[in-house]
């Protein structure tokens, strides 16, 4: 049986006092790829976010190696890397000076090899360009450049394939399944269709909100 | 246990200077973000004369409450876009799950602040005191100027931070951080008084380096908690 990494109990979210989903609960070992489903609006960004530590309004616990992730958030944060909806690039840097801040906040978790990790992502050229002149899907390369440099065993990517082209996908895929390979955790949103063999699906339309008494006369009012 | 210890304080004094780097960086490849409030300091001063008179009795009565008032100002103008760039385009949520504290990024990202605004106001402030033709004190102009600066940085940033997800969040965010600048305009100007009249000012001098330590302490943290609940509720 595989590491148990990541365990998620009885987590409820809510956006704007609206709650998406409640109850929710899973057991995420080392080795397996999520997909975190539902249609828009469902609240899978709120759950990666919740799990990455951005997010306070979830109740439930997150455990990290079977502690609360709160109880060693220097470990924790050490072993996650979360790439979001923005891709967190800056325009008027280059794709190296970006990746050189990502290494010097990471605290060691970012190897030091930038060069290689953008030609991984068909960056080769570009890498002294200001991003602002590269197109969307370049942008997102940038930081998924990331995928290649870091040692982090969680990586939670909120929707990694958008504007990015077939090709770029297929290796990013194949990028996926060598972090899981090795004994890594990826938990991701998609709305395209992953191929990658054995991966899991996280369906948020099966933890329908609950609405206590005290919130449903809180609504009705 | 030790080793770890290590670890961790070069990993921060890391992500501090890599974040401190980055935003002069950036300060220096978008010079109309910090030449902005400067500019504004350099006309503002310049009207004074134009609309008061040449008379330069009133100028000296005047100059070192017009200075202050204006450099305060100017700083104001320039809180906005302390974190907002970063809110924009994801890399605020980056700060908030790297393994960095965000103590050492946020007062980083003040540093850099107070270098591209702060620093040149303080440097620009006796040629303008000449303008106004300040009759004397023009060293504790720029001493003041200095601690007040820095201090007005420090806690501007909780505001900035406060109002970060708000589109329209300039006007909320004067009306936070105004009533805190207060205290410090009162001191600094006064200690500028003092000195163009040939008074001792280590008084007030003393207490502004008091708020600035009080800013120094408290700023950091608060603006990284308010950064922590304004990118949660959005």
């Amino acid at each position: 049986m595989a590491e148990l990494l990541l365990t998620l109990e009885h987590l409820s979210c809510e956006r704007d006092a609206r709650p998406l989903f409640s109850g929710l609960g899973a057991r995420l070992h080392a080795g397996e790829q999520w997909q975190v489903q539902g249609p828009n609006g469902s609240g899978k960004t709120t759950l990666l976010r919740a799990i990455a530590g951005i997010g306070a309004t979830a109740r439930g616990r997150i455990l990290w190696r079977g502690r609360p992730v709160q109880e060693d958030l220097w470990a924790f944060r050490r072993s996650l890397l979360y790439i979001g909806h923005s891709p967190g690039i800056k325009g008027a840097l280059s794709p190296l000076e970006n990746l050189a801040w990502y290494r010097a906040m990471s605290a060691g978790t970012l190897a030091e090899d930038s060069l290689t990790a953008l030609a991984e992502v068909g960056l080769a050229g570009y890498e002294d360009i200001p991003c602002q002149q590269l197109s969307a899907g370049q942008l997102r390369r940038v930081a998924l450049a990331r995928l290649y440099l870091s040692s982090a065993p969680l990586w939670v990517l909120d929707e990694p394939f958008t504007a990015i082209d077939k090709a770029g996908v297929a290796a990013l895929e194949a990028r996926l399944g060598a972090h899981v390979a090795a004994g890594g955790l990826v938990v991701m949103t998609s709305h395209q269709e992953v191929t990658l063999p054995g991966v899991r699906h996280l369906d948020l339309t099966a933890f329908p909100p609950v609405f206590t008494e005290e919130e449903e006369g809180a609504y009705e009012g | 246990m030790k080793a770890d210890a290590s670890n961790f304080s070069r990993a921060m004094t890391g992500a501090f200077g890599a974040t401190l780097r980055r935003d002069l960086l950036l300060s220096a490849r978008h010079p109309g973000d910090w030449i902005n409030p400067l500019v504004f300091f350099l006309i503002a001063i310049s009207l004074i004369p134009l609309g008061v008179g040449p008379e330069s009795k009133v100028l000296a009565v005047l100059a070192p409450g017009v200075l202050w008032v204006m450099a305060l100002l100017a700083t104001l103008l320039s809180l906005d876009g302390l974190f907002r760039s970063d809110y924009d385009d994801g890399a605020l949520e980056q700060c908030l799950v790297s393994p960095s504290l965000l103590y050492f990024t946020v007062l980083a990202k003040i540093v850099a602040h107070w270098l591209v605004t702060g620093l040149p106001l303080t440097l620009l402030s006796p040629v303008l005191g000449l303008m106004l033709s300040l009759p004397g004190g023009y060293g504790t102009l720029c001493l003041s100027l200095l601690i007040g600066t820095a201090t007005m940085s420090l806690v501007g940033a909780v505001g900035a931070a406060l109002t970060v997800s708000l589109q329209r969040g300039g006007l909320l965010l004067s009306l936070i951080v105004m009533p805190l600048y207060v205290p410090i305009l009162i001191f600094g100007a006064s200690a500028v008084n003092d000195a163009a009249q040939g008074v001792t000012v280590g008084v007030p001098l003393a207490i502004l380096g008091a708020f600035l330590a009080l800013a120094l302490a408290l700023a950091p943290m608060g603006a990284s908690a308010a950064l922590r609940v304004c990118v949660d509720s959005d």
